[in-house]
């Protein structure tokens, strides 16, 4: 079993969440700041296992949620949702192309939050929730889309780069094996 | 079609997500923060970066803005030392008024002020904190006011050994009881406005006859015992008559810029 895709994927999402909240993006300019996640989970969906779907559904949510003052673990079951609708139905999607990986990030990165606020507010929290959402839901899944084609490009290479080299063509030639016996 | 392994993932994630969320509060505190070590690289990584280019940056002013802009400092410098001189009489005057008149003596700030850093922003949208890069070992606990020199900013909200997570102006988790200065210097309560913008709180509960004007200033009214009287917030931008008539509600344009921070001052006990 290889591990490195696992291990990519979770290192990209550490990434990920601490670049979300280092850098202000566009919440200095629009009031709106990406999540990067769901586009992430969109590519493990696509090219990796269910183990490392669940994964980094929980690591990705618990280190979302780490740095924001969401109540710890929200984040865990909208990401692991989608991942796990887009991994059992990805023999249906054509998964290399990126008109589908962009549709695939823009239905994932607006779907997760909007799962997360119904969370937060089923449990009783307190969320700023407004018309201003509808706008801030947008701008996330058409960013969080067009970002996913490339962000699945980027781990396809990291894969390649790290995971165990393709088998190429054998050495064994059939027109000069030595044939013992009678012929 | 779902298929038993994705049953049993969905189990086990949802088990694991529930766990998470019903832990005591003092446990979630300590497994966030010992979760935050997973990022302390990208700290590293984030500050050394900062650095670099800030000192790229200072590599690339030429002398001659340098020299001008320590001469307008100097001059700054100079008139912001006659103003406090000035404040210092007032100040001196005021003890002198409040000792005639038995009333209590206000703590000065002066010594009480931590300079700390922004270091992260919230990353959800439905939340306004930071995290900044002063905690416990620097004498922070929760409730304490956090201001810049435009105005308030909002109170620490969560404290670990060296980092404080801070909850500004605007978020639902913030009020602030707050003061109009007209005429009849009306009370109400700072609350949320909504996702955006973010520069925006509202105003609530002023009595029904306020006569609150665009431009107005608004600041701390000292109730509920958190920030002290008299930190500014912002400028009234509209107000309107709400439920009925019952209450006037006004949003209040914030002075100090959210989006835009980077160092904050916590105003110690």
């Amino acid at each position: 079993m290889n591990v490195i895709p696992t291990l990519l994927i979770l290192l990209m999402a550490l990434v990920v969440a601490f670049a979300q909240a280092w850098w202000g993006g566009l919440r200095g300019w629009i009031g709106v700041q990406v999540d990067l996640l769901p586009a992430l989970m969109v590519c493990a969906a696509l090219q990796t296992r269910l183990a490392t779907v669940a994964l980094l559904a929980v690591f990705g949510g618990l280190g979302f949620d780490a740095l924001s003052a969401n109540p710890w673990g929200i984040s865990i079951l909208p990401l692991f949702v989608v991942g796990l609708g887009l991994y059992a139905w990805r023999g249906l999607i054509l998964r290399q192309q990126a008109f589908a990986q962009f549709m695939l990030g823009l239905a994932a990165c607006g779907v997760v939050p909007l799962l997360t606020l119904l969370l937060l507010l089923t449990a009783g929290y307190a969320p700023l929730v407004g018309w201003g959402t509808v706008w801030q839901l947008a701008v996330m899944a058409l960013v969080g889309g067009s970002l996913t084609p490339p962000l699945c490009r980027f781990f396809e290479a990291g894969q390649l780069a790290l995971s165990y080299r393709r088998h190429t063509q054998s050495s064994f030639r059939p027109d000069r094996d030595i044939r013992r016996g009678r012929r | 079609m779902l298929k038993r392994p994705h049953y049993v993932a969905l189990i086990i994630v949802t088990l694991i997500a529930l766990v998470v969320l019903n832990l005591p509060g003092g446990a979630v505190a300590r497994l966030r923060f010992a979760f935050n070590g997973f990022f302390l690289p990208l700290f590293g990584f984030a500050a050394t970066s900062q650095n670099l280019a800030g000192q790229a940056g200072d590599l690339l002013v030429p002398r001659r803005e340098l020299i001008r802009e320590n001469q307008q400092l100097r001059r700054d410098n100079q008139q912001l030392q006659l103003v406090a001189t000035q404040a210092v009489e007032i100040a001196r005057e005021n003890a002198r008024l409040r000792q005639f008149l038995g009333w209590r003596e206000q703590a000065p700030w002066k010594g009480r002020l931590k300079l700390g850093q922004v270091i992260l922003r919230e990353p959800a949208n439905w939340w306004r904190t930071v995290q900044i890069d002063l905690g416990s070992r620097d004498g922070l606990r929760t409730n304490l006011p956090v201001l810049t020199v435009e105005g308030l900013v909002g109170r620490v909200s969560a404290v670990s050994f060296d980092r404080a997570q801070v909850v500004l102006l605007g978020d639902p988790n913030c009020r602030v009881a707050a003061l109009v200065e007209n005429a009849t210097r009306d009370n109400g309560v700072l609350g949320p406005s909504g996702p955006v913008p973010g520069d925006v709180a509202v105003l609530s509960y002023l009595p029904p006859g306020a006569v609150v004007k665009p431009g107005q200033k608004v600041v701390t009214s000292g109730l509920g015992g958190i920030f002290p009287k008299g930190i500014p917030i912002g400028q009234v931008l509209d107000s309107q008559s709400v439920e009925f008539g019952l209450y006037v509600e006004a949003r209040v344009k914030l002075a100090a810029n959210l989006n835009g921070l980077e160092e904050i001052w916590v105003l110690m006990p």
